[in-house]
């Protein structure tokens, strides 16, 4: 991780920003085909996210879930994990977090939001740890996986809120109860949304890279992303890796999800998400699993989520093609040969995302 | 090279692994394009580009690894690619059903036509594809190690079928490494070593102990300087250990051995008798079926490879890339790749980078790895400096129990002689090694005790004398 030459760092910069560029080359075209302008549209994109009032405080909004959720999925990367369950994650996490602020009543501001928060983490933990496990002792395909206990993630939510036992009587609407004020995390800057969980985000980014890159526990899941038949021999515990970082992983969905409760909503609807914790594997991808280039990452999207709203209002074009974005810089990042054959560049020295499975087939 | 095959014979390529005999036959099969040199077939040039060409002559291939589709029944994986279309693009399984049964009984080759492929035996799949290649009008049939798969029975079902197939007239080309299955089967038998054809012999002028010879045999005899072995109390103990490979058939049928400290003990043996298995058991990567491994007076037949990495087991693993070294990480991080969470690499959960740093500038040096800095990545390294990186981690942790499979294949004689002198010298410091070469000259040159080892068992323990080569290759075989 020390000492990469500039060089290397240029070419680690240049995949990502010429992939985002490729993006909105694609998307552009995709918009012209449809009847409109795609520099109005850009534009408006670009208004609403950074220029009208309120619209930078929003983008910084919805970046907040995307860092925690980037780096949950990053560091299953990291192991040769691909969890596509954060979503899942994400809705038990805003399940566990919005239980605790609603329900308990009198405490103080800090260990509320505390113990809020680390319920939120606690269930991401628990809905991970159960395809971890899975993995671990089976060998059962974490993408299979974790793709249907979304599923069942978004059916006991509905089945919870949506007259369930955790449903608000006293609401016509199908919702949880409002959370205790002292649980809701303090709003940064007045007459905006924007709230102290983008503090905690931008705090959990070095916390992640030191777990990668200076604790045990980083070392055994990158030596086990790169090698598991070496990291067996070596004596370390693959099942016991693949398990906690799993774990790790979700309980930094989940923690996301309790901090949008507590930060933004502040109290369920049965559907909470708007596709977070998918959008979070383009971001992870996109920031090549790096902690830090999570924050630019995050940003990016964060502003394209909020911008997209403006755009569809301004000029009629659907923040759908925000998806189309999305989704070229996910096969650029995810293609590198692909990229090199356009670009004919050197290709940056960065550790290549493993999707574990018996053939260890590199992505 | 030169290689000539006839019609009618049961024709064997008898090598070591890496020898060169696959990469030979894929070249035939059109796989592999040879870089100069040509093939005749049926006294004329043959150009074989690609596996159709091959086809087209009338060469038939049959994988190791089988290239069948499971879920489809016998019929449609052997038609598959030459089926018979009916008039509306339908294929006509029916008489691609008659044909395969035709075939089956004229070759004696009984396969149900309507079965599917997924729920036959090994043995069986074997047949299927033979099957294959025949119905493709194959007149030489190449068969990649094919009895490696297969139970002893099985095998005695292939050589009768093989025997009926020469007999019709056809020429097969049989690859293998094992000894046994030659003389049972061969018609000529053609040796080959590094790359090269080393003897063309029948098995009735030539006994296993000659083949034997010319497989592992090496003309130039490397001398390692050592003195004579002061044995110390054993370490390490094998009792009456049974151990399964991976298809659950017992690999190492009840070895019985002693290692003690200050002494190498060499595991004679051609590649597939069980080594594998024995070694994987040794270092608590397997779990042996039943018997006991006794280290340092303490039983740990069934502990983790990390308690056996704690208990003063070093192991160098056959298989570098797989099993020794991460590629992508640095070569300080391989280094502690065992040892990474304890002190003073690691305080807590949190590692000591500085540590690390110093103990691998420490390694890097007493072993020569030549590196530009520790942070370099492995996978950079020339193959001789990624095994020394293998040597140093085991041998830096100051181990009791070396366990070194194949410690030396295919590095420059350069590596070989550090490797082997580290050895000596940690076993002039008290250490214990086994080592499990196919070479036969690394043992004899290195061991104390050489310990042979046919068909999972050790047939024998002889002093490590060069004198003893003639007997050595003769248990080898199984012939004494």
């Amino acid at each position: 991780m020390l000492n990469k030459r500039p060089r290397a760092i240029a070419a680690a910069v240049l995949l990502p920003v010429i992939s985002v560029v490729a993006g909105f080359v694609v998307a552009g075209l995709a918009v012209a085909i449809s009847g409109a302008d795609p520099f109005q549209s850009f534009s408006a994109l670009f208004q609403g996210a950074f220029i009208n009032p309120r619209a930078l405080p929003e983008t910084l909004v919805a970046t907040t879930p995307y860092i925690f959720l980037g780096l949950g999925i990053a560091l299953g990367f990291r192991a040769g994990l691909f969890n596509i369950g954060a979503e899942g994650q994400f809705y038990i996490g805003a399940l566990f977090g919005v239980f605790i602020g609603y329900s308990l009543h009198g405490l103080p501001s800090v260990l509320h939001i505390t113990l809020a928060l680390a319920a939120g983490i606690l269930g991401g933990f628990l809905w991970a740890a159960v395809p971890g496990i899975l993995k671990a002792r089976f060998g059962a395909h974490e993408v299979i996986t974790t793709i249907m206990l979304n599923y069942v993630a978004f059916g006991l939510v509905n089945f919870l809120i949506n007259n369930g036992p955790m449903v608000d009587k006293a609401s016509s609407a199908p919702r949880t109860p409002y959370i205790d004020p002292a649980a809701q995390l303090p709003i940064l800057a007045a007459g905006t949304r924007l709230h102290a969980g983008l503090i905690l985000a931008i705090l959990a980014v070095p916390v992640v890279w030191f777990l990668l890159a200076r604790t045990t526990i980083g070392f055994r899941i990158r030596s086990v992303g790169f090698s598991p038949t070496a990291s067996r021999a070596a004596g370390i515990s693959v099942a016991w890796t693949l398990l906690t970082t799993m774990g790790i992983s979700g309980g930094l969905a989940g923690l996301a999800g309790a901090d949008e409760v507590l930060g933004v909503s502040h109290y369920m609807p049965p559907s909470f998400s708007v596709g977070y914790g998918f959008d979070a594997i383009a971001v992870a991808l996109l920031a090549r699993s790096n902690p830090w280039a999570m924050l630019p990452a995050a940003f990016l999207f964060g502003a394209l989520s909020s911008g997209s709203r403006f755009m569809q209002f301004q000029t009629q074009v659907s923040a759908d093609v925000i998806s189309i974005v999305e989704a070229t810089v996910i096969m650029f990042v995810a293609a590198p040969a692909l990229f090199q054959w356009i670009f004919r560049l050197r290709r940056a020295p960065a550790p290549p995302i493993k999707i574990a499975s018996e053939e260890g087939a590199t992505v | 090279m030169d290689l000539v095959i006839e019609w009618g014979q049961v024709h064997a390529l008898l090598g070591e692994n890496g020898a060169g005999k696959t990469t030979l036959m894929n070249v035939v099969y059109g796989l592999i394009r040879g870089d100069s040199g040509d093939i005749l077939f049926d006294g004329s040039p043959a150009v074989i580009h690609q596996p159709t060409d091959a086809i087209r002559l009338g060469i038939g291939m049959v994988h190791q690894h089988f290239m069948l589709i499971p879920p489809l029944t016998v019929a449609e994986n052997v038609i598959l690619g030459h089926e018979t279309v009916g008039p509306v693009g339908t294929v006509d399984l029916a008489k691609a059903q008659r044909e395969v049964t035709a075939l089956g009984t004229r070759y004696g080759l009984d396969v149900d036509p309507k079965a599917r492929v997924a729920d036959l035996s090994v043995g069986i799949q074997q047949r299927v594809e033979i099957l294959k290649t025949l119905y493709r009008g194959a007149r030489l049939l190449i068969m990649d190690e094919p009895t490696a798969v297969l139970t002893p029975q099985e095998a005695q079902g292939l050589f009768d079928i093989l025997r009926s197939l020469a007999k019709e007239g056809k020429a097969i080309i049989f690859i293998t490494h094992k000894l046994g299955e030659v003389i049972d089967i061969a018609d000529r038998i053609t040796v080959m070593r590094h790359g090269k054809v080393v003897a063309t012999t029948t098995p009735g002028e030539s006994s296993p102990a000659d083949l034997a010879r010319l497989m592992v045999g090496r003309p130039v005899m490397l001398q390692v300087d050592k003195g004579p072995a002061r044995p110390g109390k054993p370490v390490m103990q094998l009792e009456r250990l049974v151990i399964d490979d991976d298809r659950r058939h017992p690999a190492v049928n009840g070895v019985e051995l002693e290692i003690h400290a200050g002494e190498i003990v060499g595991v004679a043996g051609v590649e597939g008798n069980g080594q594998n298995e024995l070694v994987e058991a040794l270092v608590g990567l397997r779990q042996p079926r039943s018997g006991r491994i006794v280290l340092n007076g303490r039983e740990v037949t069934h502990a983790t490879a990390r308690t056996f990495i704690s208990l003063g087991v070093g192991h160098i693993p056959a298989d570098r890339h797989r099993m020794g070294i991460v590629l992508e990480h640095s070569i300080a991080d391989n280094l502690v790749l065992s040892t990474y969470d304890r002190p003073p690499f690691a305080r807590g959960i949190v590692r000591q980078l500085a540590a690390v740093l110093s103990y691998a500038k420490k390694l890097i040096k007493s072993f020569d790895v030549r590196a530009e800095s520790p942070a370099q990545l492995v996978g950079s390294l020339s193959g001789g400096n990624q095994q020394k990186v293998v040597a140093a981690r085991e041998l830096g942790r100051n181990p009791k129990v070396l366990i070194a499979s194949q410690p030396t294949r295919g590095l420059d004689v350069g590596s070989i002689e550090f490797i082997h002198k580290q050895i000596v010298q940690q076993r002039d410091a008290g250490l214990g090694v086994l080592l499990v070469s196919s070479e036969l000259d690394e043992i004899l040159s290195l061991a104390d005790r050489v310990a042979v080892m046919y068909r999972g068992q050790i047939v024998g323990v002889l002093e490590g004398k060069a004198a003893e080569r003639d007997r050595i290759g003769l248990m080898m075989a199984g012939a004494a």
